[in-house]
């Protein structure tokens, strides 16, 4: 079985989810029926591969440790920076692993949903230093790692907001609202997943392995809306499904194809990774290059920021020349992006105007298009062909 | 306190309209983007030592020079 995506799991998902409505409707507590049903389909799902199974339960045991060490660390040392680096480098160390060993055909702890699990072991550290989190219990650190809905690709919850959910008794009126929400959600995720993503995956079949500038575009742009409805489709099931549990599972997308220029994208556009970067990484290296001063002007602190941490992301997906040139040329845009809007006048005049709206939505339309291109591996494809040509 | 946020916001938004109105939209009218956003948490922090994490609040409890300034009351007290 795998998660959204054979029909054993969405009927034993249907099955799994009757008795949480009725407990809902009922105004009964969710916890701790969710709690079980995500041990459960770790185990439906996990079990028919006891490599991962094994991965998934090393990787909990030693974050669940991290976690309630630091905890203990924390509160008797307080804010200090190396105990701190400590806990990073162990929360960040399956995830380092299991991308190295992979360059060598080798896969430690590789587990489907490593990277999403190690996003929010890390969000947990790092809050704890920040003394934003003072305490958590050892059941609700696993609930919320555990959490089944969005274990493999996300949505990237962050874990007081989950809390205060899975805390959270509804009232019939608000449960039944949050149900029929969540229904609605799971019937989109199925259209968009099953209905349009096959759809422009069909599209993309016809293109592949023709390069000349038409077909190569054609694949390019049915590319880009079939990864959007995949991934799109994806999420809104998560999210229904983690609805119906009384879990406010954030969006992930927001019509991503209406963006008026990059900034906007990547607030429309896997909105959890990116606000994830933004409130994790990007802020940190900002506020330490605005106290020690690495940069001459606040502009240039912020493009080298937006390089670096889009960079970053690039190198999360995956060690891979694609990815890698995927991030760069995000990270390079969105300095662009920020340097223009600071200092062009034709931004600053007309930035208001239906006109400019225009033209900047297109062309962001095409340059987010050409992202996806790199990222799917086609452009360094094309480049070999090319290559071989000449040769 | 209130006059010495309201002196650094006006700098970080280069607009005088966060002085004359309290309850101004920072983020929607654009007059404080991500950047000057981590600068403010670096400011309060230097001149408050009130810590701040980028990830601790949502926009919307931190969206208005009233609110920004609640903020920093509550934890200075």
């Amino acid at each position: 079985m795998s998660f959204y995506s054979d029909l054993r799991f969405f009927l034993v998902l249907a099955a799994a989810l009757v008795p949480a409505a009725v407990l809902g409707l009922r105004e009964r507590s969710l916890k701790g029926y969710s709690f079980a049903l995500s041990l459960l389909f770790i185990w439906l799902v996990y079990g028919g591969q006891p490599a991962q199974l094994l991965w998934l339960a090393g990787f909990y045991l030693l974050e669940l440790h991290a976690v309630k060490g630091y905890l203990l660390l924390r509160r008797k040392f307080g804010r200090n920076s190396v105990i701190y680096g400590h806990f990073v480098a162990l929360a960040l160390a399956p995830l380092l692993l299991y991308k190295f060993s992979g360059l060598f055909g080798k896969s430690v702890f590789g587990f489907l949903g490593i990277s999403y699990l190690s996003f929010k072991v890390l969000q947990v550290i790092i809050e704890i230093y920040d003394g934003v989190i003072k305490e958590m219990g050892g059941l609700e650190l696993s609930s919320f790692l555990l959490f089944f809905p969005a274990i493999s690709s996300g949505p990237i919850d962050r874990s007081r907001r989950f809390l205060a959910d899975w805390h959270t008794v509804y009232s019939r009126e608000e449960y039944r609202k949050l149900l029929g929400t969540g229904l609605q959600k799971i019937a989109l995720g199925l259209f968009y997943k099953y209905a349009l993503s096959q759809l422009f995956y069909q599209v993309m079949g016809r293109f592949a392995h023709r390069y000349r500038p038409l077909p190569l575009a054609g694949y390019g742009y049915s590319y880009g809306f079939y990864l959007f409805f995949d991934f799109a489709g994806y999420s809104l099931m998560a999210i229904g499904v983690s609805y119906i549990l009384g879990i406010h599972t954030p969006e992930n997308f927001d019509k991503p194809f209406l963006s008026v220029d990059m900034k906007d994208f990547w607030n429309r556009w896997h909105i959890t990774l990116s606000h994830w970067f933004r409130d994790f990484l990007f802020s940190r290296f900002m506020m330490n290059a605005i106290r020690k001063k690495w940069f001459s002007s606040r502009l240039n602190g912020a493009a080298a920021g937006l390089v670096v941490n889009m960079l970053v992301m690039g190198l999360w997906h995956g060690l891979t020349v694609d990815y890698i040139l995927y991030g760069l040329y995000h990270g390079v845009l969105l300095a662009a992006t920020e340097v223009y809007q600071k200092k062009s006048k034709i931004y600053k005049n007309n930035k208001k105007k239906t006109w400019y709206k225009v033209v900047s939505w297109f062309v962001t339309f095409h340059l987010v298009m050409f992202g996806f291109f790199v990222f799917s591996g086609k452009f360094t494809e094309v480049i070999q062909v090319a290559l071989l040509k000449l040769m | 306190m209130e006059d010495k946020v309201l002196a650094m916001l006006e700098e970080l938004c280069d607009d005088a309209i966060v002085r004359e109105d309290l309850d101004t939209e920072l983020y929607e009218t654009g007059l404080i983007d991500s950047l000057a956003f981590t600068e403010l948490l670096v400011q309060i922090e230097d001149d408050f030592g009130v810590v701040i994490s980028p990830s601790e609040l949502e926009r919307s409890e931190f969206d208005t020079p009233r609110k920004i300034i609640a903020q920093i009351q509550s934890r200075m007290a």
